[in-house]
């Protein structure tokens, strides 16, 4: 075991306090220090985008970076979008009614891309959410359907 | 999955960064984005026993004109370069084939830097380097030394920074007038590694006949492959379509030594450049003459 280093993370808005290991990956850190369990993790290598979070507002691999990198800055993950389950993100509301998911293992990592591609495109084409997409792996739903949600999203959040 | 156990250290200047480079040298490794080094590191295919992470040397991540160049700090993110405006309009080569680089989530996160000194034969930035006669800034504590591309890259993986060097800084000269470009690659989903690649630039004179050509490929050899005698074929000439089918047929069969890998055979790699040499060519002759007007 090697020393542990103080950091403060704020996640979904609210600050964290703990001590790391440096080579303590920011997704383990999510998952089994804070119990955020909605932060999926696939590949640990940055092929799949199971774990893609926000960080400062942009989306990011979180087994791509140490815990202790996030030190000072300020992450948003999946359980940061809905107020409560009565109370969806429209992204994800979409996702429900347009069947944009099978087993789910890969719709956190996508929620995460998707937000602030839809930002920085409100009204995005069809091509423009598959190469969106590109960077997320889904084997269960052949993809159609999550690019209807997404664009049920855009129209959603007009 | 997990990575080795290593001593980390966050300097929060480049002189602190670059004194901890020199007393520790080669076992301490730079940590930039991280998007190549953590996977390698979480494989245990690599296990630095230090970690300098430059994170927080924010005097490296400008991007800026000066001159006739622009210039851009090492920590300088993927996804910056590929939203610069003046980027954009001076070297548009480098707009047009940044989005090739993995996936917008590894672009926010992966630098010029990182990816230039990670060397990967494979990778976009170190073949656009040498497309766009970028030169390198290498630093440290004693001095700096300005290398100029084809000069950085050492072999596979490797370039001419000294144990105690970090690169802070590249610099690129504008794109010359009437000059077209072209970057395209063949990979097997959006995102992946190439199987191949090429940078394609072309100059022409005031009568559209070329000045100069540059081909260079990615996933082609043990680093950037400069295509010098395929670019040397059309120099002086005015482009035809023989003339482009001699380059690209110089430039896969003689030039390039593309290993072949589990996705592509070295034979096919040769095809795929080729092909792409041929529709490079004409889409960067193609602007060039638009530029021309």
């Amino acid at each position: 075991m090697t020393q542990s280093f103080p950091v403060t993370i704020t996640v979904n808005e609210k600050e964290y306090k703990r001590e790391v290991e440096p080579r303590l990956l920011l997704s383990d850190f999510l998952r089994h220090e804070l119990g955020l369990t909605g932060t999926h993790v696939g590949c640990e290598h940055g092929v799949c985008g199971a774990c893609t979070i926000l960080f400062d507002g942009e989306s990011i691999r979180s087994c791509l970076i140490f815990a202790i990198q996030a030190d000072g800055h300020a992450i948003t993950t999946v359980e940061g979008l809905a107020k409560d389950k009565d109370n969806l993100h429209p992204l994800q509301q979409s996702f429900w009614e347009a069947h944009g998911l099978q087993c789910g293992y890969c719709t956190p990592g996508i929620l995460m891309s998707m937000i602030p591609f839809l930002k920085q495109n409100p009204d995005p084409t069809e091509d423009e959410i598959r190469h969106a997409l590109s960077g997320n792996l889904c084997r269960c739903t052949g993809y159609q359907h999550i690019v209807d949600a997404v664009k049920l999203a855009a129209e959603k959040m007009k | 999955m997990k990575s080795a156990p290593f001593e980390y250290h966050v300097p929060d200047s480049l002189e602190q960064a670059l004194e901890l480079k020199s007393q520790k040298g080669d076992d301490a490794r730079p940590l930039a984005g991280g998007q190549s080094l953590v996977p390698a590191m979480n494989f245990r295919i690599v296990q630095p026993s230090i970690l300098i992470d430059l994170n927080r040397l924010t005097e490296l991540s400008f991007i800026r004109e000066e001159g006739q160049t622009i210039r851009i700090g090492a920590m300088a993110r993927e996804r910056h370069l590929e939203f610069d405006a003046s980027i954009a309009k001076h070297i548009p080569l480098l707009t047009e084939a940044t989005p090739f680089i993995a996936h917008p989530q590894i672009r926010n996160r992966g630098t010029i830097g990182g990816s230039v000194v990670n060397a990967d034969p494979a990778a976009e930035l170190p073949v656009l380097m040498l497309a766009l006669n970028a030169r390198l800034k290498a630093k440290n504590v004693s001095g700096e030394r300005w290398v100029d591309a084809p000069d950085f890259f050492a072999g596979m993986f490797t370039t001419v920074l000294e144990p105690d060097e970090i690169l802070v800084e590249i610099k690129i000269p504008f794109m010359s007038p009437r000059t077209g470009w072209s970057f395209m690659e063949v990979a097997p989903r959006a995102g992946d590694y190439a199987l191949m690649g090429v940078a394609a630039l072309v100059t022409l004179d005031e009568n559209g006949k070329c000045q100069q050509a540059k081909l260079v490929y990615l996933n082609a050899g043990d680093g950037p492959m400069d295509a010098k005698q395929a670019a040397k074929i059309l120099q002086g000439e005015k482009l035809n379509d023989s003339l482009i089918e001699s380059a690209a047929v110089l430039a896969s069969e003689q030039e390039i030594t593309p290993f072949g890998n589990m996705h592509a055979s070295a034979e096919f790699q040769r095809h795929l450049a080729n092909v792409l040499t041929k529709n490079a060519l004409k889409q960067a002759m193609q602007r060039a003459e638009e530029n021309l007007q």
